[in-house]
């Protein structure tokens, strides 16, 4: 008989653009790469909640009140979808949140900043959930079967998210003047940070390399930077506010946008845990963790009872 | 932290007209079969993405192996004359 190199039928699968299922052979760096991945974004829809639910409260009307609770609770479903997709790779659901909860896990960095006011709810749905979408519409197509397919969900739920954020923005930008100085001190906040989501410049990014090779993902972190930049330029303009970089500006001969590089060594920094509300954030989901689990014992128990009366039954 | 606190995994299928077929669409931890058909309902329904749900223990699913999908499909591929076109109809005599 001749014998098959699991390898090559995995090598000649990516290929062919087939996707790889959970019960697939795949080489141990390609899971594992896939675990850190999907569960670090998994942990950034949770941690996500975070800055905006701290709005919901003070939300300035109604309609705006139900709008935000529905991205928040978006927000915790696409957790949830990802948790799943990074469990049909063998990790468990307990070990993934005990990593998020004493820190060893990373999540993305843009959730270590303040909300400081309201208009920093329209600058994340716009630019952060506009980012974020730029980056899972690429992995749509990613080589896990899981992972591609909780992405085609995310995204169809995702574009409200960022049209409510550019509708408040839009509110602030044409409203009073000092709605408009909100709304370009959120600008001026977020614009950086948002960049630095698409991950550290290509030449410096140690996981693309083997995440492009497998089709993880499909294009580099600096292709989507421009990409992003050159759709929200536009964007901006339409405000009437200015991108807080004097470089930012058409350049004819690469089609795209001139931009200033964001301050990697911040981002580095905010990585390691010492951004503004790391420890915050960090000392929020432990709260909560630890405040629901008389609800979680007493549901492991009701559910035991149950499975115990239909046996009986 | 507590090896068994999320409850088991279950797979939600839906249904998202009468008559259409249950489409899988993903999975979900739960405690109890009520908890897992809201829990489904909450994660997977929220845009009136369907009108009815299965709901099922992944540990219940009996699934073939990609491995042997060669083997194990195969005596399906030489039985042509299952197909309506491995037969030859002759002119004239209407549709069929």
């Amino acid at each position: 008989m001749e014998t098959i190199n699991l390898e090559d039928l995995f090598e000649a699968k990516l290929a062919k653009n087939e996707m790889i299922e959970p019960k697939d052979w795949m080489p141990e760096n390609y899971r594992k790469h896939l675990i850190r991945q999907i569960s670090q974004h998994a942990h950034s829809e949770i941690v996500g909640m975070l800055p905006e639910g701290n709005w919901i409260t003070r939300a300035p009307s109604l309609r705006a009140k139900l709008i935000l609770l529905a991205k928040v609770q978006d927000e915790g479903g696409h957790g949830l979808y990802l948790y799943t997709a990074a469990e049909s790779l063998g990790i468990t659901r307990e070990e993934m949140l005990d990593a998020l909860l004493t820190g060893k896990a990373k999540y993305s960095s843009i959730f270590n900043y303040p909300t400081l006011s309201w208009a920093d709810v329209g600058a994340i749905g716009w630019l952060v959930d506009g980012a974020a979408i730029m980056n899972q519409v690429m992995l749509q197509r990613s080589s896990y079967g899981p992972y591609s397919r909780a992405m085609v969900r995310i995204c169809k739920e995702e574009s409200f998210h960022q049209r409510q954020g550019y509708e408040i923005m839009t509110q602030l930008s044409f409203g009073t003047s000092e709605q408009k100085e909100m709304a370009q001190d959120a600008l001026n906040r977020w614009w950086y940070p948002t960049l630095m989501m698409f991950g550290p410049p290509d030449v410096e990014s140690p996981n693309s390399e083997n995440a492009i090779k497998w089709r993880i993902k499909r294009e580099t972190n600096d292709q989507l930077r421009q990409r992003f930049i050159n759709q929200t330029a536009i964007q901006v303009e339409y405000l009437g506010l200015v991108a807080p970089d004097k470089n930012l500006k058409w350049n004819e001969k690469k089609q795209g946008y001139d931009y200033s590089d964001p301050d990697w060594n911040e981002f580095k920094s905010v990585i390691k845990g010492n951004g503004i509300c790391n420890k915050d954030r960090l000392l929020s989901r432990n709260n909560s963790h630890k405040n629901g689990e008389w609800v979680r014992e007493a549901a492991i128990a009701f559910g035991k009872k149950q499975e115990q009366e239909s046996k009986a039954a | 932290m507590n090896k068994d606190s999320q409850g088991e995994l279950w797979e939600v299928f839906v249904q998202k007209k009468a008559g259409q077929p249950f489409v899988h669409c993903g999975n979900l931890h739960a405690y109890d079969k009520e908890m897992a058909l809201q829990n489904a309902r909450d994660l997977y329904t929220r845009r009136g993405e369907g009108m009815s749900l299965w709901i099922v223990l992944s540990s219940s699913i009996v699934a073939s192996s990609p491995e042997d999908a060669g083997s194990f499909f195969e005596p399906s591929n030489d039985k042509i004359y299952r197909h309506p076109t491995f037969y030859q109809i002759p002119d004239g005599i209407g549709h069929m």
